[in-house]
């Protein structure tokens, strides 16, 4: 696993990334219509990762992709592969590989001829062609349907038939542009699983698009968050999730709460911040950040907890305006002094009655270490 | 980072450049054929226009405007007095009142036709499609030949009409206005019927559900709701037989015998025994402008469908 | 007194108040006539509204005859020529003009294209013989090479439609696919683009064909005497009636049509998307 990456996940000097994009730009259209899909884009991906490209849609994940798998060109900057500048190379020479997100099978072929083809094409021995398609049919568990035309298989078998065409090949790296969008929920929880599996069974580097953040969040070693064409933050998924440094990312990620505060000091690293409610909390700077007096600081809803207000020495008071039962969670919204609208969640543990009731005074008490400052 | 600005830049324009000229390399040779054997050939036309006729048929390279004044003009032979060319005016008349009628005609019959198809269940649709699109792909002359055999005097529907006594001696169709009418009608029927068809399958009929519900009545509906919205198809339709129609050559030939004339046999006519190619040039010019215009009207038409609602 | 009551249809959102009789009178209408003439080919006698019985003699005179021979064997000779260079020159302005990024010249190829669609055909015929003029005069050459060259010409948008709709329905994803699994340009026409491109190539083909077949105009013209086609020889025979013999060759070209159609819809049906 990875250890604590600088903000932009590359280590200086790092030959052993599989892919290297270096200040990487992408612009269509010419003068007032131009837009920037991609701004100045640095990245490294390791080798042997399940590395995820996560962000709404126009943030500029799959033109990153695009760029990568060679079906584009950049207009600034340089794609390496293994050290290799491979920018101005054509995709049929690059040794990277892509699963589309509408599959692309060849409707005039076979499952098992779809397979074979990028071997065909590479000028493989036919002896080793039968053999490395046999052996993918086993990987994907599609051994029956291998004479059956592409267009007469189900969605999740085409996807299974697109994953194992593009694996075939054996590429260096593999590209999966938002491969399970169009599966039904149970289907796409099955394939994580399976994708999970197949990038350790196989060694081989995928780079995932994803505008899902539960899914990035559960499959990846690392994250990308990006979006309107920048790279926001790069990290594992408990780094993303719980030291989230710009507003977007925390905001994209899960749920979160949001809250003004007033930096008193500074220390080492350390800043004392003071909350709406006047208590001061200690919390640790992002690295080389020089926070402005007024800071924004997050919170997520599952590390605050609540009192009645007896106690008196929460982090935040407010009222509670409502109570939301989930099932397997509670949400209560707490209205703060400041208008601001605070939310904590509790995991149910059994049957108990709510000890809390709409319009009680309560405090809030955040867990230690649990507040994060932003870089905005 | 300016030089590698502009290296890389260059990549992209590079390939657009070479998509550009792997397109003109393609489409090359077939934009050479058809210069040389149907574009190209027509400037010569136009050249010929302003040229004399010759002795016997053919051309002598001496400019002339004599031509073009003989479209509309005549020039009497005796007194050199100037009157209009009263064979031309009716023929270029009849001409263009025939392939109005004939639009018209065409749109009145294809358009519950094109509607009936389009309503149909999408099984069977196909089969009527295919059932309209046989005579397209028949040849004209054998169409032509078959309304020959209708509405001759010893045709189809004389005969029966004879035999059940409605009539005692033949009506005379053929050879006048109306039995070309009748053919040009019957040729280009599936002209009209395929584009409104096409218009009329795209037609989301929740709107006119939705009209419906706003206590529209069917004609009404037909009216303000159908006929707009299929508008294209019929723009269409009207372009594709009113062409032809002009120009048409084979029908007035076939059901007119020599007599009723339209613009494609007066041309011919100055190549063979008129023996006046400048003419036959000029009335060829004339004939390809109308086309033109109604083309520019069809074009416009279709941007303007454009820019609105679809 | 009886009450009757009057059953009235469910309301229907799609009829119109007598469109369906006009469309059924419409089709009776279309094949009345041909149906009539494919019905006297078998008639003894020469009178249409007299059936005298069922007789191939029509045919066998048309067999028979030489120049019919002579027509029907270089109509077919030409319609294949033609329909052949038509469908390849057809193929390549296709693969040209489709999916590419809009630029300078592209709708100036679209007119030069379809611009035998959009004039008449009398204008055609007369702008070509005035050319071939010109070139027989210049370099004595005769022949057929003229009449081959004008249906080429004018067979090219009719092949080029369908050639093109095809290959606009075409996922552009595929080719895509194929160059990221090491498919170089040609390879990847070989193996994706050109197979998938093969329903839309045949059908230009037949109807490239069964145009060239039909043609009469321009073929009146720019042939030489001597050189009739089925056609014009058809024409040629016309004095104000119709003689039997053009009935059974009516018929037997008609049957010809509805086999292209129906081989033309049957593709379509198979392959469409």
């Amino acid at each position: 696993m990875r250890n604590e990456t600088d903000r932009n996940g590359m280590a200086v000097g790092d030959v052993s990334a599989a892919i290297n994009a270096e200040n990487v730009t992408k612009a269509f259209g010419t003068g007032k219509d131009k837009i920037l899909a991609l701004n100045d884009v640095t990245v490294a991906i390791e080798e042997n990762e399940f590395f995820t490209l996560l962000g709404p849609s126009g943030c500029g994940k799959t033109t990153l992709l695009r760029l990568i798998a060679g079906f584009d060109h950049p207009t600034i900057g340089t794609i390496k592969l293994h050290g290799k500048d491979i920018s101005h190379l054509p995709p049929y020479q690059r040794s990277i590989n892509t699963v589309f997100q509408s599959y692309a099978l060849f409707p005039h072929m076979t499952v098992a001829q779809n397979i074979s083809f990028g071997l065909e094409m590479l000028g493989k021995p036919k002896s080793d062609i039968k053999e490395t398609v046999a052996e993918m049919l086993a990987l994907v568990k599609m051994d029956e349907l291998r004479n059956r035309r592409t267009d007469q298989i189900s969605g999740g078998q085409q996807q299974r038939v697109a994953l194992a065409r593009a694996l075939a090949p054996k590429p260096e790296v593999l590209l999966l542009d938002e491969p399970l969008a169009a599966l039904d929920y149970k289907l796409r929880k099955e394939m994580q699983i399976e994708l999970k599996r197949l990038q350790h069974e196989t060694g081989i580097t995928f780079i995932f698009v994803t505008h899902d953040q539960e899914e990035a969040l559960t499959m990846s070693d690392r994250i990308a968050v990006m979006e309107a064409g920048r790279i926001l933050q790069v990290g594992t998924p408990r780094q993303i999730y719980n030291h989230p440094e710009e507003r977007f990312v925390a905001d994209f990620i899960g749920s979160t709460n949001f809250l003004s505060a007033e930096v008193v000091s500074i220390s080492e690293g350390d800043a004392k911040l003071k909350l709406s409610s006047g208590k001061v909390v200690s919390v640790k700077l992002p690295s080389g950040m020089v926070p402005e007096k007024e800071v924004t600081a997050v919170v997520r809803p599952e590390y605050a907890y609540l009192h009645t207000e007896t106690e008196k020495n929460g982090d935040l008071s407010g009222k509670l305006e409502n109570i939301v039962y989930f099932g397997t969670d509670t949400h209560y919204h707490i209205r703060l002094p400041d208008q601001t609208l605070f939310v904590t969640r509790r995991q149910n543990q059994r049957e108990d009655a709510e000890t809390f009731a709409v319009g009680l005074n309560v405090d809030i008490a955040f867990k230690p270490n649990s507040i994060q400052i932003l870089r905005d | 980072m300016k030089g590698n600005v502009v290296l890389v830049s260059n990549l992209e324009a590079d390939a657009q450049r070479r998509a550009t000229r792997r397109s003109w390399l393609l489409s090359a040779p077939a934009l050479l054929v058809l210069f040389f054997a149907a574009s190209g050939p027509l400037l010569i036309v136009l050249v010929y226009s302003f040229l004399t006729s010759g002795e016997y048929g053919g051309i002598v390279w001496k400019f002339s405007t004599e031509a073009w004044f003989n479209v509309v003009f005549i020039r009497d032979i005796f007194d050199d007095s100037l009157g209009l060319a009263d064979a031309h005016l009716r023929i270029l008349w009849r001409s263009t009142k025939l392939s109005f009628i004939t639009t018209a005609a065409t749109l009145a019959i294809g358009f519950p036709t094109a509607y009936f198809i389009a309503t149909r269940p999408r099984k069977s649709r196909n089969i009527w499609l295919f059932l309209v699109t046989i005579p397209f792909w028949t040849n004209l002359l054998i169409r032509t030949f078959a309304i020959l055999e209708v509405i001759r005097n010893k045709g189809l529907v004389n005969m029966l009409l004879l035999k059940m006594g409605i009539i005692d001696s033949p009506i005379q169709m053929i050879f006048t206005d109306f039995a070309i009418l009748v053919g040009m009608t019957y040729v280009y029927l599936p002209l009209m019927v395929l584009p409104l068809y096409a218009s009329m399958e795209r037609l989301d009929f929740n709107l006119v559900e939705a009209a419906y519900d706003l206590y529209a009545t069917r004609a009404k509906v037909l009216w303000r709701v159908i006929i707009p919205l299929v508008k294209p198809g019929i723009v269409a339709g009207s372009i594709l037989v009113f062409i032809p129609s002009l120009g048409a050559f084979v029908i007035p030939r076939v059901l007119g015998g020599g007599k009723k004339m339209m613009l494609g046999n007066l041309i011919e006519l100055q190549f063979g025994a008129g023996r006046n190619w400048p003419l036959g040039a000029a009335l060829s010019i004339t004939l390809l402008s109308i086309v033109m215009i109604a083309l520019l009207f069809y074009v416009r038409n279709m941007q303007n469908d454009t820019d609105g609602p679809r | 007194m009886t009450t009757t009551v009057i059953k009235k249809k469910p309301f229907s959102l799609k009829r119109q108040p007598g469109f369906g009789f006009i469309a059924i009178a419409c089709f009776v209408m279309l094949y009345a006539p041909i149906f009539i003439l494919i019905v006297f080919s078998f008639n003894i006698g020469e009178n249409i509204a007299v059936w005298e019985g069922f007789s191939l003699q029509w045919y066998e005179s048309a067999w028979n005859n030489e120049a019919v021979k002579d027509a029907s064997v270089r109509s077919l000779v030409l319609a294949l020529q033609a329909s052949l260079y038509a469908t390849i020159l057809a193929t390549m302005a296709a693969l040209g003009t489709t999916r590419t990024r809009p630029f300078k010249g592209l709708t100036f190829i679209y007119v030069m294209i379809n611009q035998p669609l959009m004039v008449p055909e009398i204008v055609t015929a007369v702008a070509l013989l005035t050319l071939f003029a010109i070139i027989k005069t210049i370099t004595g050459i005769q022949g057929m090479v003229y009449l081959v060259a004008a249906h080429t010409a004018f067979c090219i948008p009719f092949a080029y439609l369908p050639i093109r709709a095809r290959l606009e329905g075409m996922d552009l994803m595929l080719e895509t696919a194929a160059a990221d699994l090491y498919a170089t340009p040609w390879k990847t026409f070989q193996r994706v683009t050109l197979p998938l491109m093969w329903p839309g190539i045949i059908a230009g083909a037949m109807l490239a064909f069964v145009i060239s077949l039909d043609d009469v105009v321009i073929t009146e013209f720019v042939k030489s005497s001597g050189q009739e086609t089925l056609p014009t020889y058809m024409l040629g025979q016309l004095r104000r009636i119709i003689t039997p013999e053009i009935n059974a060759i009516s018929t037997v070209l008609v049957s010809l049509s509805i086999s292209v159609v129906g081989v033309f819809f049957f593709i379509d049906r198979k392959f469409g998307k």
